[in-house]
């Protein structure tokens, strides 16, 4: 603990990269996952197929991919790019599961009330399906926040940065109260980054408190 | 770019593969580890699933656990290892906090999730609490037991590696020391076993979870992510 408060500064730097190679992926995830996901949902070939690429894509260990994927696209093991795309690949394949899921959980009269009052397909899905689905997709995204933020940290051992590099210090120095410090800081994190993101859901969805 | 070819020469060539250092017993230790940390997971977190789901008591904790999956399991595992010295303890319980959430919520909402009309005629036949949680409710929660064990055992199998960072074995062993030493197709050598191991272990639980499906009950439990 004393450890962590005497580096609060290079606790925040590190927080910060760690921050940005476990989120941008969340971003670029969803933006890709979303509309894929929405696609493929009322498409049950498609959608098994995506399905099933999807839990096989899952099952690559990330240290592994980490090391496999610069053999297929031009990046070093180490680069901020290597990691992120490796990310990116486990947020799509977990959330283009999640979507469709989420969307089907939209009750059927809902749709139909929607495109009686006129709602075209698109707008329908933009403006009323979407945001239903929501609480159930934000629980998805919950988890691949902190998913990744644990994977950010097992790349410490390749050498990946981020609050990481405090367990393989903290070890190679034999100093346990650096380790100790990394698991706080990351903790913290992971917690802050959850809550900030189920906030944001309930934000986002004022009729829920309605009922 | 050559990496692929040199390292499948190396897994095709037998010699490496057997003696103390080879292939075999590395994927020998990476199995220890995840046997190890797969089987107290469940003989902490299932009985406690199935007690909360049956009795309905206690839920917050199966929150409270789904918390710990936010504790880093390499910092666990490293401190443990300045704290207690190398074995096979501290990655056991660093690979348990990735073992029980799922785990326990695949028993909980398994239990949970049976109808309840199944378990009020179990307890109008007369059974005793016991007989129903025995009989009517374990049967039923099964698909999701073993959807949560396949979650819990596919991040371990996969988390297992790093083992190999606190001087243990396994096929972290390669990755670690691939990197460490720049030669990457040694690296590349471990990510093919460990994907190809948590693919066969994930298919041969695939299997174990269609056997489990009672007779006649059709619940969705096939779903392999109980905890998303």
């Amino acid at each position: 603990m004393r450890y962590l408060l005497t580096h609060l500064d290079t606790a925040w730097l590190l927080a910060q990269i760690h921050l940005r190679l476990s989120l941008v992926p969340l971003l670029i995830g969803l933006a890709i996952a979303v509309p894929l996901g929405g696609y493929v949902q009322r498409r049950p070939t498609l959608r098994r197929v995506t399905t099933v690429t999807a839990s096989i894509m899952f099952t690559i260990p990330s240290l592994a991919l980490f090391v496999v994927l610069p053999l297929i696209i031009p990046t070093r093991i180490l680069d901020e790019a290597n990691v992120m795309v490796a990310l990116t690949l486990y947020t799509v394949a977990l959330l283009v599961r999640a979507v469709p899921e989420a969307l089907d959980a939209v009750p059927a009269e809902t749709l139909d009330a929607a495109t009686a009052i006129g709602y075209r397909r698109r707008a329908r899905m933009v403006k009323v399906q979407l945001p239903l689905a929501l609480p159930v997709l934000i629980a998805s995204i919950r988890v691949v926040a902190v998913t990744n933020i644990s994977m950010v940290a097992v790349g410490s051992v390749i050498g990946i940065g981020g609050l990481g590099t405090w367990f393989t210090e903290g070890y190679q120095a034999d100093k346990s109260s650096q380790i100790i410090a990394g698991i706080i800081a990351i903790f913290v994190l992971a917690i802050a980054v959850d809550t900030a993101i189920m906030l944001g859901g309930r934000l986002a969805t004022p009729w829920r408190r309605a009922t | 770019m050559n990496f692929l070819q040199q390292a499948l020469t190396y897994l095709g060539t037998s010699a490496n593969w057997w003696g103390p250092s080879g292939i075999a017993a590395r994927i020998g230790e990476h199995l220890q580890y995840t046997a190890a940390a797969v089987f107290f997971s469940a003989l902490i977190a299932i009985p406690l699933g199935l007690y909360i789901g049956h009795t309905g008591r206690a839920t917050w904790l199966v929150a409270a656990v789904n918390a710990l999956r936010a504790l880093p399991t390499l910092g666990i595992l490293l401190l443990g290892v300045l704290l207690w010295g190398l074995g096979l303890v501290p990655p056991t319980i660093a690979l348990m906090l990735l073992g029980i959430p799922p785990l326990l919520a695949g028993s909980y909402a398994g239990v949970a999730n049976v109808d309840p009309v199944v378990v009020d005629a179990a307890r109008a036949m007369g059974m005793t609490e016991r007989q129903v949680l025995l009989r009517a409710e374990i049967p039923g929660a099964l698909p999701l037991i073993v959807g949560g064990l396949r979650t819990a055992t596919l991040q371990v199998v996969a988390t297992a590696t790093i083992a190999a960072y606190a001087s243990l074995g396994g096929l972290g062993r390669y990755l670690i020391d691939g990197i460490k030493v720049r030669q990457f197709y040694l690296a590349l050598v471990g990510a093919l076993l460990v994907t190809a191991l948590a693919l066969l272990l994930d298919a041969a639980l695939v299997l174990a979870a269609r056997l489990s499906r009672p007779a006649g009950y059709d619940a969705p439990g096939s779903s392999p992510t109980v905890d998303g």
